[in-house]
């Protein structure tokens, strides 16, 4: 976040005057709430906080939020979000976008802003699915989804959203999902952090992939299946009776058993945001032989981009005075005298 | 060794007396430096006070195969002591340093005209890989001309000698030794030159001191061959011109600079969001060096990105631009209409080139004037403003500047690889001439006692500009249709209707805050308007001119704003029998101009990546008074494929 001062506000300043037309039950509504609660945490000045969005049900968010909003083109909001950063760094720029507009046609622009380290939070909302063009697999549909472009299953492997971040450059990843309770501290934390926040935000998409996440979302299994990810804490899950260890013959993560609270003697590894092979391994284990990553897995934060822009326009400028009289004249220059000069010389 | 062929009869008078003007074309390989060298000359002409206009013409290749013919690249200069306003036509002198460049340029060259080699690259190899079966020097096929053929390498070589450099490095000289002959021939001052080189390396004394040895030892070699052949010391005067200080500029310096200039009027930061790209890149190199005036430069990851992150800005409150050529243009389509729709200032600046897709990215062309006016989905109506020049082109950039921030809507700014790459001398303007235009932003709610209204609109049907950050203002803009002046969301029938009318009233009002359309030679009414827009004024101008001369009732117009027109052009142009609109393209400003006027006006095609020749456009215009058999001269011809009159 930038040096502000904090304000205070209540949940309700941050909504507007705009009816919210997602469908009845969609994830996305869990999801604006939650940044509503966040923003009043984090102290959030609605006149200084620009909501960005690119095209597709998440990219609607801005209208929702009484803030400054731009709802842009499809797949493009990094780009656009990077240009607001620039031309004003103490604008606190949040990102909507989901798995089809930032992962397949704005893919390009994802990878950009997360390397070049833009100080902004990117909230993709995965729903593994197209919902506004009406069900169509998406760039993160598992293989074989069924949908009106893939009736016997579609072919195409996933991409897989956090690892894609890591692999652009991305200094914080984090994983959260729409009716978690804890997805303020996720969002506080991706705040906090100095550059480009990456988070990926499970989302149940009601009408065309519904409860696609319940295997792990769900109240009754969400203990034996996620692994909260807290920097200095033991990766443990099942109530602290399994954990994750590193195995050292495949520099692979494993589960182990925890007996006793023993996590120590299991070889259960202490998460460290810090740690970037960590950090792969956590976003890549395969989900059912292990649990799901969640919360704040990577966050080791680096200089941000419109911080190397200004100290470079500053390391330009040195010593320059901006006379446009004198730029106009620069170079080898001639004068024409009065005397030399022909008045009205053409027809 | 000089091998000297001169068996045409030579006109002794052209060497003796003062010519008005002289062309004169460098050509070799495209790591010869032949931009290099010509763009000096260039400088050493303007410096002698002559008018002059250039044409640089390469490949598209970094570094072609050496000696081959598409790796030629040529650079051509028109100095003179009259007004100049084209590259010329023909070349008086062509300077080819391998065989290949004579054979791309010779044909080129005036009857009569001298040719410069260098023998020391007319080895067999050479010659083949230009496709030559004899050499040409020592055949009859260059007999048209005055042959002047010498060892320039070996000259070259022996001249930097005392330097100590490798072969390789040595014959990179060979361009200075050029020049040295060049600026002998035209009686021009190496001392700039030798600042200049002094000044480029710097760091390398010694590479600084074996080119201006290679310099001096081909202005030497001009003094001695003088009394030997044709190389005769061709003195050209001085063009008077307006008193003032003068530079040389690119139509690329120009536009950087308009920018620069435009944003300052504007009292804002400037944001330039590019990706390189032929022939635009040159632009965002240049804005590069000149942050000290509130810009600020992105490279973006492609040219959505570019023009995107602009858009960004300008909604932040600096004044987006982004830049690219042809096909970068296509590709920011989209989010133009964004900026249409969310009423946002923009400058999209087009250094058009040949196409369609990659086309010719050296070469340059004005096929992109649809694109420009109609190229996007929707009603999307954006005004479109032209360079005719280099010079022409920073007043240009700030009239875009203006146009956008005055009516919060994108503009785009033609220019192209002609103008881009060109250079004319230039009168520095006073920046103090021009008038300021401050923007203004909404600082204090528009609907008291509601939410603020981000689309209500002025007078004009302009939307106020309000930046984040602003205490109280907090709105939502986007690209979905919104309802009237809250931008709400609201795609009802009468809301569309409603908008879209106020979007393309908004633009076409545009004509009421731009000068009316002048007459740049000649009449107000009369037998033959000639139009054009872009680059093509040079070859327009001069062959209006000469047609004049010759008693001809034809004017030149040529039109900036291209869109929306002057209010007063079609009122104008009705004053004329007949229209003529050369393009360098099939006949685009042709069709805007049928289309909103109802004239007859009749095309002047030329697709080939090169500019017009005077001459072209000085035929076709005499085809309308005595160039059609059975029409007695003077009278205008009835073309039976036009359009019927409308007045008629």
């Amino acid at each position: 976040m930038n040096d502000m001062t904090p304000i205070e506000t209540t949940l309700k300043d941050w909504e507007s005057d705009q009816e919210v037309r997602w469908c009845p039950g969609c994830g996305d509504y869990a999801i604006l709430k939650a940044v509503q609660r966040t923003l009043p945490m984090i102290g959030a000045d609605p006149k200084n906080t620009v909501f960005v969005s690119g095209i597709g049900c998440s990219s609607r968010f801005p209208y929702y939020v009484e803030s400054y909003g731009f709802h842009t083109i499809h797949g493009r909001a990094p780009a656009f979000a990077t240009g607001i950063k620039l031309a004003n760094p103490d604008l606190d720029v949040w990102l909507v976008t989901g798995d089809g507009d930032g992962m397949s046609i704005g893919g390009n622009h994802t990878m950009h802003v997360l390397r070049r380290n833009v100080n902004c939070q990117i909230m993709l909302f995965n729903n593994e699915i197209y919902g506004l063009t009406k069900g169509q697999y998406s760039p993160t549909s598992r293989t074989g989804t069924n949908s009106p472009t893939s009736p016997v299953g579609s072919v195409d492997r996933p991409a897989l959203p956090c690892a894609f971040a890591l692999g652009s450059g991305a200094r914080f990843i984090a994983r959260g999902y729409d009716v978690s309770k804890d997805l303020p501290e996720v969002l506080k934390a991706a705040h906090a952090h100095q550059g480009a926040a990456f988070i990926e935000i499970f989302q149940n998409c009601i009408v065309y992939n519904k409860d696609r996440f319940d295997d792990f979302t769900q109240k009754k299994v969400a203990a034996d299946t996620q692994v909260w990810c807290n920097d200095g804490e033991p990766l443990l899950f099942v109530k602290g009776t399994k954990g994750l260890a590193l195995d050292h013959e495949t520099l692979s993560l494993k589960v182990v058993d925890v007996v006793d609270g023993d996590w120590q003697a299991a070889g259960v590894m202490v998460h460290n945001v810090k740690n970037r092979g960590l950090a792969h391994m956590l976003v890549e284990m395969p989900f059912g032989p292990f649990p799901m990553a969640l919360g704040v897995i990577y966050d080791d934060p680096r200089p941000t981009f419109e911080s190397e822009v200004v100290a470079e326009r500053a390391k330009l400028i040195d010593g320059k005075t901006a006379d446009l009289g004198k730029l106009l004249a620069k170079g080898q220059t001639w004068t024409v005298e009065e005397k030399d000069a022909a008045h009205g010389l053409m027809d | 060794m000089a091998t000297i062929s001169a068996e045409h009869e030579t006109d002794a008078s052209v060497q003796d007396t003062a010519p008005e003007a002289v062309v004169v074309r460098f050509a070799g390989d495209s790591g010869d430096g032949m931009q290099l060298t010509g763009g000096q000359f260039t400088l050493s002409t303007a410096l002698a006070g002559n008018d002059l206009a250039t044409f640089p013409d390469f490949p598209a290749e970094i570094r072609a195969p050496q000696g081959t013919l598409f790796g030629v690249s040529a650079f051509q200069i028109n100095f003179g002591s009259q007004e100049i306003t084209t590259a010329g036509d023909a070349p008086d002198v062509l300077v080819a340093m391998n065989p290949a460049a004579l054979k791309v340029n010779v044909q080129a060259l005036k009857p009569g005209g001298l040719v410069i080699v260098d023998t020391g690259e007319f080895s067999k190899r050479n010659l083949e890989k230009a496709k030559y079966e004899s050499n040409p020097i020592e055949d009859d096929s260059l007999a048209k001309w005055d042959v002047l053929a010498f060892d320039i390498s070996a000259l070259t070589l022996e001249a930097v000698k005392p330097f100590g450099l490798g072969n390789k490095e040595a014959l990179r000289c060979k361009n200075m030794w050029t020049l040295g002959l060049a600026l002998w021939m035209f009686d021009r001052d190496r001392q700039p030159l030798v600042d200049w080189l002094k000044n480029k390396f710097a760091k390398n004394p010694v590479l600084a001191d074996a080119n201006i040895a290679a310099l001096n030892a081909g202005h030497a070699y001009g003094e001695t061959a003088e009394l030997a052949g044709p190389l005769k010391k061709l003195h050209v005067d001085p063009v008077p011109s307006e008193a003032g200080l003068y530079r040389t500029i690119t139509g690329a310096e120009a536009v950087s600079l308009g920018l620069v200039a435009g944003a300052q009027l504007a009292d804002l930061p400037m944001f330039f969001g590019g990706y390189p790209i032929t022939p635009a890149s040159a632009i965002l190199h240049n804005l590069v060096k000149m942050k000290e005036f509130g810009v600020t430069t992105f490279q973006a990851e492609d040219e959505i990105a570019a023009i995107c992150a602009a858009i960004g800005a300008s909604y932040a409150g600096q004044l987006g631009v982004t830049s690219s050529s042809g096909p970068g243009i296509a590709l920011k389509g989209e989010a133009m209409g964004l900026a249409i729709m969310t009423e946002l200032p923009l400058v999209i600046v087009n250094s058009q080139r040949g196409g369609p897709s990659t086309g010719l990215p050296t070469k340059t062309e004005q096929s992109d004037l649809y694109q420009a006016v109609y190229g996007r989905n929707g009603d999307a109506s954006l005004p479109v403003v032209a360079a005719r020049s280099p010079g022409d082109a920073f007043e240009c950039a700030i009239e875009a500047c203006r146009i956008a921030v005055q009516f919060m809507t994108p503009v785009m700014l033609l220019t192209d690889g002609y103008i881009g790459n060109a250079s004319e001398p230039w009168k520095v303007p006073d920046p103090a001439s021009f008038e300021p235009f401050p923007v203004s932003f909404l600082e204090k709610n528009n609907n008291p006692g509601g939410n603020v209204l981000p689309f209500k609109r002025d007078a004009r049907g302009v939307r106020p500009w309000i930046k984040p950050g602003t205490e109280g203002l907090m709105h939502r803009i986007g690209g979905i249709e919104k309802g009237i002046d809250t931008g709400n969301i609201d795609y009802a029938p009468q809301v569309h209707q409603a908008q879209t009318d106020a979007r393309k009233a908004k633009v076409d009002g545009v004509a009421a805050a731009i000068p009316p359309q002048d007459v740049c030679l000649g009449e107000e009414s009369g037998k033959l308007a000639v139009v054009g827009w872009g680059s093509t004024f040079g070859p327009i101008h001069q062959a209006v001119r000469r047609a004049r001369r010759k008693g001809m009732d034809v004017s030149h117009i040529h039109v900036r704003h291209v869109w929306p027109l002057p209010a007063n052009l079609g009122d104008l142009l009705k004053g004329f029998d007949r229209v003529l609109v050369p393009e360098m393209n099939t006949g685009q400003f042709k069709t805007v101009l049928r289309d909103q006027f109802l004239v007859d006006a009749t095309p002047l095609s030329k697709t080939s990546g090169q500019p017009f020749a005077i001459a072209e456009i000085e035929e076709a215009i005499a085809t309308y008074f005595d160039g059609i058999p059975g029409h007695a001269e003077g009278e205008v011809p009835v073309n039976e494929t036009q359009l019927p009159n409308p007045e008629a």
